[in-house]
């Protein structure tokens, strides 16, 4: 069984500050992080290689740097990684970004599962794991939170849902995301560490994955972000103090006013 | 912290041993030492990190490197809790005579699951009347046929009952004195070897320590470790290599207890101002910093001695253990009284810390002995000039 783990490099959201008068993160002097959805990926991915055998593919769209990223999914078990990354893929929205990654992806082309984390933590949109399975065309899992077996190549999971979970019965190859409770990402290991560091890791750029142009990037993004804001604090709730009665007659005084 | 030129491997081992102690010791650090329990989630950890073996040779399926490694980790561990980082260091020392001593067959048999950490080790020499005095020892390991028939007791075995290779010191002739003792390999579940009373400690809560009964336990010629004789001179060999990991142990306890009096002074306030802002606790912490440091670079060049192969490092690395152990208890009694009355309570960490580094003055050859080591050694060599 062959997994592609895909991931991505964000900012630590535990020290990120907004500059309140442009709107947008102080990115200055903040640690890049694995997106922390993507560490139950990874874990994951490493884990279904560990039952089923195989090989984990690790994968990030991003920067130059982005490649630390790829080197610690390395030391926590996956066993090649590739960076995608070219200047023509700035400004890409997740539908861009779905493209790119699914053309990175074909290019693989050797795969059975693909594991992204739920969504990445700087942009909550949740969008780009469903969005590579729509473009390769195969079936998507979204939230999975275990995986329960694997069997005449289907492969069983449990979904996560508000109001519970689902069991899903699909064919392979299909794509899913996963949730935090589906494991325990483990503690990198010395050997790991050491492959990490030794590691040839492969950068390819737009036309090594045979990518349309009119895809990629700002011109292959149709999000337009028209205003970034921090929204308005909350202000203050107001106490009744005194007997039940009158703070009940106040507050109800107060909501027919708002009526 | 004074740079040791530590290579980029010792440096990947003391980070990731440093993740692990905050991620998954400090967090149960308390729990273990108020239950007592054995930590195999931690050491369950530290093993599929490949840290069992970092002083094992690669070609049985370690890193490849030596005492340093040993120390860079364990001193890590002990910063979190010296209980915990004793089950990981008492496994070397039940090591280190296979390392030293053993032949090829029994190095391929015993090291590999070490390495991996899929077995622990321990080590087997004190007697309930054989402590200092290690030639009292009265176990005996009776040669017939193929076979050696072991009788007897040990106790204050650290790993005693959880580890499944034990080093055993017993004497094959005992009219020899020290020079009638041998040592052995024997295995957890081996017939006649059982587990006695664990005992309930003072501190490093989360190791055990264990009695080891040997009766008519049949164990194969195979199992002898070196020749038969040797053993006394085996153990203290391996003491001089085991030596500064109880020394590393120390520093990492000193670390941690100093880490938590700089931290609490600065929150701390009193007459309006921080206690950090005094001269007196500034001067406190000045000391306790400085004696870390010294026995951390002590302990470093010990280590780094054995490593390079040179002969007669006893001395040597009895001071570092020597010197860093009283550092700990005194920096760990000195971050408690920082704290004031709540470093007294079980409440805060660091109360802790002074009852793990009183051991560290006791076990694997009290002060008072390395002071025998040390005094022997300064008189020998003078008298060789």
């Amino acid at each position: 069984m062959n997994i592609i783990v895909c991931i991505k490099q964000v900012p630590d959201t535990t020290q990120v500050r907004i500059n309140p008068e442009t709107n947008t993160l102080i990115r200055e002097g903040v640690q890049s992080i694995i997106n922390p959805f993507d560490m139950y990926a990874i874990e994951e991915g490493v884990r279904l290689k560990e039952r089923f055998g195989g090989k984990t593919t690790v994968i990030t769209m991003g920067p130059p740097q982005a490649e630390a990223a790829l080197r610690e999914a390395i030391s926590l078990g996956c066993d090649d990684a590739v960076l995608v990354s070219d200047r023509a893929f700035a400004g890409s929205d997740t539908l861009a970004t779905g493209y790119t990654l699914s053309m990175t992806i074909k290019k693989i082309k050797d795969f059975d599962i693909i594991v992204c984390g739920k969504q990445a933590s700087d942009g909550d949109t949740a969008q780009v794991g469903p969005g590579i399975a729509a473009h390769l065309d195969i079936a998507q899992v979204t939230c999975v939170r275990k995986i329960d077996e694997f069997k005449d190549n289907q492969l069983t999971v449990e979904r996560m849902t508000e109001e519970g979970f689902e069991i899903i019965k699909t064919r392979l190859p299909c794509l899913m995301t996963v949730v935090k409770e589906i494991n325990s990402p483990r503690i990198p290991s010395l050997k790991g560490k050491m492959r990490a560091k030794s590691a040839v890791i492969p950068t390819w750029k737009g036309k090594d994955i045979e990518a349309q142009e009119e895809h990629l990037g700002l011109i292959g993004s149709p999000t337009q972000v028209v205003k970034i804001f921090t929204p308005p604090p909350r202000p203050k709730g107001q106490i009744f103090e005194g007997d039940a009665e009158d703070s009940a007659s106040k507050l109800v005084g107060i909501l027919k006013g708002i009526l | 912290m004074i740079d040791y030129l530590l290579t980029e491997e010792q440096v990947m081992i003391r980070d990731l041993c440093r993740q692990i102690t905050e991620e998954k010791i400090k967090p149960v650090a308390a729990e273990y030492d108020k239950t007592g329990e054995f930590p195999w989630d931690v050491l369950k950890v530290i093993a599929q990190s490949d840290l069992f073996g970092v002083y094992i040779e690669e070609q049985y399926g370690g890193m490849g490197g030596g005492v340093m490694e040993l120390c860079i980790a364990t001193e890590e561990f002990s910063k979190g809790c010296g209980g915990i980082a004793l089950g990981y260091s008492a496994t070397a020392l039940g090591t280190y005579p296979i390392i030293l001593f053993g032949t090829e067959e029994q190095k391929k048999k015993y090291l590999p699951p070490i390495a991996k950490g899929e077995k622990l080790a321990a080590f087997g020499l004190t007697e309930p009347a054989a402590g200092s005095d290690a030639s009292a020892i009265q176990t005996t390991a009776k040669k017939e046929g193929d076979h050696y028939i072991l009788n007897g007791t040990k106790h204050f075995i650290s790993n005693g009952g959880d580890a499944e290779i034990y080093t055993i010191i017993a004497m094959t002739d005992k009219s020899k004195g020290p020079r009638g003792a041998s040592l052995f390999v024997v295995e957890k579940g081996t017939p006649g070897f059982t587990f006695g009373k664990k005992e309930d400690k003072m501190g490093i809560r989360a190791s055990s320590t264990r009695e080891l009964v040997f009766t008519d336990c049949k164990i194969p010629k195979e199992n002898l470790l070196g020749k038969e004789g040797m053993g006394f001179i085996a153990a203290m060999r391996t003491f001089d290599q085991s030596r500064p990991g109880i020394g590393a142990q120390a520093v990492g306890i000193a670390q941690g207890a100093l880490d938590a009096a700089v931290q609490y002074a600065r929150e701390r306030k009193q007459f309006g101002k921080a206690i950090s802002t005094f001269q007196g606790i500034q001067w406190m912490l000045a000391d306790m910093a400085t004696q870390v440091e010294a026995a951390r670079a002590l302990v470093y060049a010990s280590a780094r001695e054995v490593d390079a192969g040179k002969k007669d490092v006893g001395k040597d690395s009895a001071m570092a253990k020597l010197f860093a152990s009283d550092v700990a208890m005194k920096v760990s009694t000195d971050a408690v009284q920082i704290f004031g009355g709540y470093g007294y309570m079980r409440e805060y960490p660091v109360e802790k810390f002074m009852r793990d580094a009183k051991i560290t003055q006791i076990y694997e050859g009290t002060n008072q002995i390395q002071r025998n080591i040390i005094g022997l050694a300064l008189i020998k060599d003078s008298a060789k000039k």
